[in-house]
């Protein structure tokens, strides 16, 4: 097997008239966080649906584990499905259910374990995101924005996934709490060794978390790279992304802690 | 995951006793999907009472963190029965999740509560259903309250909204209301002409037609529609602001909820409800005109002539009347079962299901009422 967990090739996308992507092609490589950044309306999210199989390129390759997913239905992408978890922007548990029920309803749909075992599982599972215990009773709405992403990321590995999908893990969340998601994030890929794609804008958690980035701009890749190496680039959108206020502030925390 | 994919990974989890009884051998891969078998393994295995156990898991081929947990859960229950339990050979990588495991997972399996008894539950739903009905009766007295402010200065009344409500409840009603009570009307037709042929009393179906319809079912059946039609619609767009916090925005901006979104409907109902039912009315006679004329041989004129003594000015207006005050039902319990949503969308569902019951039960129970009432009268 290759050591690239997502390969994209010549991806192109159009919604009617408007381009998102042009050409579009990048690697993830196994075990390493892998992040897609750019301005809003960019096409970051449509990419991640692309590659989890909700949404459907015009042209171009996208091979996950080493199969090509376009054009896949919902029955054939299910054993790839089972391989990667997802954490969807607003964390999208099922607000009927409490946080454990959202984490068991996974394991009951997709292993034989006993009824008991399950609900030990999904505890464990909560926990190791760093939540409370007394956190798996509790329905989604009970839970603050932060404690709603956990358990959003809870489920998405309830089923101990190679690949892990995360739409803005930290997207409104408090400086705290977002801290809490960045070493989380690190975390669970060095101890579960997963590999981890996500969609950011949060420049402070791609400098503590991510390995490689990839900066998406007027439809196409404009730079891909450690966010060293990117910092140094001089194409004017990345630089903007960079050295921007807001971006000047998060480079220069990341070199104080170094 | 480590290493799930590799075939060589992927033999068949075990445990069993090993070479001494204080000696347990763990082997195959430890993960998620052959944890089912392995756990009902686990729960007949023989274990020795030794005082000191050894769990060799050098042949363990892969492991992710529910493997690590029942690992975890072995040893412990293990443990519970007096024994001391050693895990060794566990490969480095196994080791670090294994012990992340231990450290992160809950000292005890979260208890589920308690299912709460019959006693309980008829008392907690006798509960429930008393907060529900001081919620309706505060909930009318809010919008009475707000009603009449609107009232007191016209410039707050807003009338877009209701003739927009108008348009969606009343209007757009017209056709299914009228098939519905044109088909009563036939049903209602064909039934009495039996029974009218066999006495000769062909001329009454005119009286039991115009009677039933315009006095007792044009209403009724108008109000249930209209209560499945737009007091269902009521609950479900309340609720969804509620969920997506628009109420809570209402109110900072400082726009009554109640103004903006129930007077409206309430009004827009009150006007829309007796004009629908002057429709049925209509259209229920003109459907027993149809049936009486094959059936028992009344041509339209006759049934015409005869409906002007048959159905009296009161008797219309009676059925009219109950009209505004089964709008005002339906538009209350749609608007107030919106508001009684909690936070997710099952609760969404529930409300609207909810509200259509509890409307529908009101305005049969209240037109009992009425009758009862016009008994008493003697109207």
């Amino acid at each position: 097997m290759s050591g690239n967990v997502i390969e994209i090739e010549h991806l192109d996308t159009r919604f009617g008239d408007a381009v998102v992507h042009r050409d579009v092609g990048f690697a993830v490589r196994r075990g390493e966080i892998f992040a897609l950044v750019g301005a809003s309306g960019c096409g970051k999210s449509t990419l991640l649906r692309e590659t989890i199989v909700l949404q459907r390129p015009q042209r171009g390759s996208i091979r996950v584990f080493g199969t090509e997913v376009v054009g896949l239905d919902d029955e054939q992408a299910l054993p790839l499905r089972r391989r990667w978890g997802v954490m969807f922007e607003r964390g999208a548990l099922f607000s009927a259910l409490t946080v454990s029920e959202n984490v068991c309803m996974v394991l009951e749909e997709h292993t034989d374990l006993g009824p008991a075992l399950r609900v030990e599982v999904a505890a464990v599972k909560i926990a190791l995101t760093g939540l409370p215990a007394d956190a798996g009773p509790k329905f989604p709405s009970e839970l603050s924005g932060g404690m709603r992403k956990r358990a959003a990321l809870a489920r998405a590995m309830a089923l101990d996934p190679e690949l892990l999908f995360l739409d803005e893990p930290t997207a409104g969340l408090d400086p705290l709490s977002a801290t809490g998601i960045d070493e989380l994030v690190r975390n669970l890929r060095d101890a579960l060794g997963l590999t981890i794609m996500m969609v950011t804008h949060d420049l402070d958690l791609l400098w503590r978390t991510a390995d490689r980035v990839a900066v998406l701009g007027e439809g196409r890749i404009l730079g891909i790279g450690t966010m060293a190496e990117l910092s140094r680039s001089d194409v004017p959108l990345i630089h903007e992304y960079f050295y921007g206020p807001r971006g000047r502030a998060a480079r220069e925390q990341a070199w104080n802690r170094k | 995951m480590t290493s799930t994919t590799d075939p060589a990974a992927q033999a068949i989890a075990e445990i069993r006793p090993g070479a001494t009884p204080a000696e347990l051998r763990c082997s195959g891969a430890w993960v998620l999907h052959a944890l089912g078998a392995l756990e009902r393994h686990i729960a007949e295995l023989p274990v020795a009472r030794e005082r000191e156990l050894h769990i060799d898991a050098s042949a363990v081929s892969a492991m992710d963190t529910a493997g690590a947990w029942l690992l975890c859960r072995t040893m412990r229950r293990l443990e519970q029965r007096g024994a001391t339990v050693h895990i060794d050979g566990l490969r480095p990588e196994f080791e670090a999740l294994y012990r992340l495991v231990t450290s992160r997972a809950p000292a005890k399996a979260p208890a589920a509560a308690a299912a709460p008894g019959t006693l309980e539950r008829i008392g907690r739903s006798a509960l429930e259903s008393l907060r529900g009905a001081v919620g309706l009766l505060a909930f009318v007295g809010e919008a009475a309250v707000a009603l009449a402010r609107s009232l007191a200065s016209s410039n707050r009344m807003r009338w877009r909204p209701i003739l927009y409500n108008i348009q969606k409840a009343g209007f757009e009603a017209l056709p299914i209301t009228g098939l519905l009570s044109f088909l009563l009307g036939i049903v209602i037709a064909y039934q009495g002409a039996e029974q009218l042929r066999r006495v000769g009393a062909n001329i009454y179906i005119v009286d039991l037609v115009g009677l039933s319809m315009a006095r007792e079912l044009s209403p009724l059946i108008t109000a249930i529609i209209v209560a499945g039609r737009s007091g269902s619609a009521y609950a479900a767009q309340i609720g969804t602001m509620k969920v997506t916090e628009e109420i809570d925005a209402l109110r900072t901006i400082g726009v009554g909820p109640i103004d903006l979104l129930v007077l409206p409907k309430v009004l827009a109902l009150i006007i829309a409800l007796p004009l629908l039912t002057v429709y049925t009315d209509v259209m229920g006679i003109l459907g027993g005109m149809v049936m009486a004329r094959p059936q028992l041989g009344v041509s339209f004129a006759t049934f015409l002539d005869r409906l002007g003594d048959a159905v009296s000015l009161t008797s219309y207006l009676i059925g009219i009347g109950k009209a505004p005050v089964f709008a005002v039902i339906i538009a209350l319990v749609g608007c107030y079962q919106g508001f009684q949503v909690t936070g997710s969308a099952d609760s969404v569902g529930r409300q609207t299901t909810v509200s259509v019951v509890q409307s529908i039960f009101l305005v049969i129970v209240t037109d009992a009422l009425f009758s009862i009432a016009f008994s008493w009268f003697k109207l």
